[in-house]
């Protein structure tokens, strides 16, 4: 009896222990964001003024803002979205469309799946062997073909979930009523994943928005304003890392301030792609 | 009557035009969806194949012994690629030792113990970290980590482990707060969310009935998890883990902050060191020299064939779980 009890006690305490672990373990990791949050928003924001949307990097130890490289970055994502999100989408088409059974999809998905999870510097060396070596300069039009490799896999992805969760019902009545399959396609399984086809677009305007390895020996960076895509061009994450490594104090204030610049859009863009998706399972 | 029958034949001809031009426009509609498709195929072989191209000129000249050698020398041009091998493959593997019990007991709590209407939350502030860009954690490594490090930490670790043979050179000052430590710490909390999400999904794929059975014959939460949950979702939660392992392989800015950019191999965690990609980072741009430039796409040659076997296997496991639960 004695025995039975002792036996239940250690299996009692096992469990409250283990238990205790994992709660802990939780609050770890609570904690460990709310540090980094906590830290980007007491740095970055003791400089957050007017003047770092209208002014240009400066030079070191003068004061000055990150216009140009804000719009460095949004030109080259903006191109980057308009390259990729077309081919994303195509991709993603076939494979819950046309393909949904050959053989091509399984290999495209696990292929895909691979390349959304792929370093990103690797999408850097490539860029520069495939554009900035032939060109013989780096470009702004490289920094976007690189960031648009980024964008494809991400897109590819949600597309064809999003595709694959239209009930066949709602197409097999397209077909009924003599509608080619494109018109069903444009007109039925669009219209209904549409939202989610839009989560994925927004998903990877934040995956690319943070990437600098990419940037790095493709766009390079550059201290003047500039909107030739044919020349290097600068970009936030650049910037920070430029900025970051630098020891001057103004530089450094600028990539704490342009480090939360980032975090909050990315945030931003996360949560609103997050509540798209969220309304239709509610529905 | 007769003016519909003449009709007719025109009729049916501009039904025959109109169901051709829907046929071409369907054959070149799905023409374009798959030549997307092979695209991404050519985008993966593109990369394989310039990769190879532009480090033939290394791999050539330095054949095996790029691998084996740990010289990094740019002014006697001779390269060697170890030293970033092993930077590499220790941080990742101290970055999942620190995150996989501790993305384990995340999901645990998430799936057992959470109280319901925090749940949703607390899954939403883990998938949102996995959000930030790798950036911000370098720039926080090295503004608030390191320091923290090297006053507090390090001084204090270093000072315990003084006097114990083995343990003395693993921990050997001095504390500079960057290094391999560091670096690590920093790819633990970046590849946690990834590893937290992935097990909390195929911890949701354990069929109820078995826990209630489990739970019925009185085993404790504990108990479930660890004899019904666990063993049910061991290939899933090792995808997760190789998922990880090839973020943290192949992560680039966060580790370039706090790494330290040194090509030599320590024995101590405290030391400063490199990785693959902190390395192309680093010195891409400041190459001089086709068998520099080569050489650092030979790094990249690497890393890329390590990260696709690690994600190839790792997407393996997990469409193994997937398939099980399509069943």
């Amino acid at each position: 009896m004695s025995t039975a009890t002792s036996l239940h006690q250690s299996r009692k305490r096992k469990n409250a222990v283990m238990m205790t672990l994992c709660v802990t373990a939780a609050g770890i990791g609570l904690a460990w964001l709310a540090l980094i949050l906590g830290a980007l928003v007491y740095k970055g924001g003791a400089g957050l003024s007017f003047d770092v949307f209208t002014q240009m990097t400066p030079p070191p130890g003068d004061a000055g803002g990150l216009l140009n490289a804000i719009y460095g970055s949004v030109v080259m994502t903006v191109i980057a979205v308009i390259v990729g999100t077309p081919i994303g989408v195509l991709a993603g088409t076939y494979m819950a469309e046309y393909g949904r059974f050959s053989k091509l999809t399984t290999v495209v998905r696990f292929i895909n799946d691979i390349l959304l999870s792929a370093p990103s510097i690797i999408i850097g060396l490539f860029v520069y062997e495939l554009m900035v070596r032939p060109m013989g300069h780096f470009s702004a039009i490289a920094g976007a073909v690189a960031l648009a490799i980024l964008v494809i896999p991400v897109v590819v992805r949600t597309t064809e979930d999003m595709l694959n969760l239209v009930p066949n019902a709602l197409r097999e009545a397209g077909t009924a009523i003599g509608a080619p399959r494109w018109v069903v396609i444009k007109s039925v399984a669009y219209r209904a994943a549409l939202s989610g086809i839009v989560t994925g677009i927004l998903l990877s305007i934040a995956r690319i928005s943070g990437e600098t390895a990419p940037l790095l020996f493709t766009a390079l960076n550059n201290q003047f304003w500039s909107s030739n895509l044919n020349a290097p061009m600068a970009s936030l994450p650049v910037t920070i890392f430029q900025f970051a490594l630098s020891p001057y104090e103004e530089w450094q204030q600028l990539a704490w301030t342009g480090a939360l610049i980032i975090t909050l859009t990315v945030l931003a863009l996360s949560i609103v792609a997050r509540s798209l998706t969220g309304r239709r399972e509610d529905k | 009557m007769s003016a519909v029958q003449e009709a007719l034949p025109a009729i049916r001809g501009s039904r025959d035009a109109i169901v051709r031009r829907f046929a071409l426009t369907d054959s070149i509609f799905h023409g374009m969806t798959r030549a997307a498709a092979i695209l991404v195929l050519v985008l993966l072989g593109g990369v394989a194949i310039s990769l190879f191209a532009g480090s033939w000129q290394a791999l050539s000249t330095f054949g095996f012994s790029f691998l084996t050698s740990e010289s990094w020398n740019p002014v006697t041009e001779k390269f060697g690629a170890l030293a970033p091998i092993y930077g590499t493959i220790i941080t990742s593997a101290i970055a999942i030792l620190i995150a996989v019990p501790l993305g384990i007991g995340i999901a645990i709590f998430l799936t057992e113990l959470c109280p319901r209407p925090l749940r949703r939350p607390i899954g939403m502030a883990v998938e949102l970290l996995a959000g930030i860009p790798s950036i911000i954690y370098g720039i926080w490594g090295l503004f608030v980590l390191a320091p923290f490090l090297q006053t507090t930490v390090q001084p204090f670790i270093i000072g315990v482990f003084h006097g114990i043979p083995g343990l003395n050179s693993l921990f050997a000052g001095p504390p500079y707060g960057i290094g391999l430590l560091t670096s690590s710490l920093i790819l633990a909390i970046m590849v946690l969310p990834f590893i937290t999400s992935i097990t909390k999904d195929v911890f949701d794929t354990v069929p109820p009935v078995l826990k209630e059975s489990a739970y019925g014959i009185g085993c404790t939460t504990w108990e479930v998890t660890r004899r019904v949950v666990i063993p049910y979702t061991r290939i899933g939660i090792m995808g997760g883990v190789m998922l990880g392992l090839g973020r943290a392989l192949g992560e680039t800015m966060a580790v370039t902050f706090v790494i330290g950019n040194a090509h030599r191999i320590s024995t101590s965690l405290f030391a400063p060191a490199t990785t693959i990609s902190a390395t192309i980072a680093n010195e891409f741009t400041e190459a001089v020299g086709d068998l520099y430039t080569s050489s650092l796409v030979a790094l990249g040659l690497i890393l890329f064939v390590i990260t696709f076997l690690i994600l190839a296997i790792a997407r393996y496991m997990l469409m193994r779980i997937d398939a099980r639960t399509g069943a």
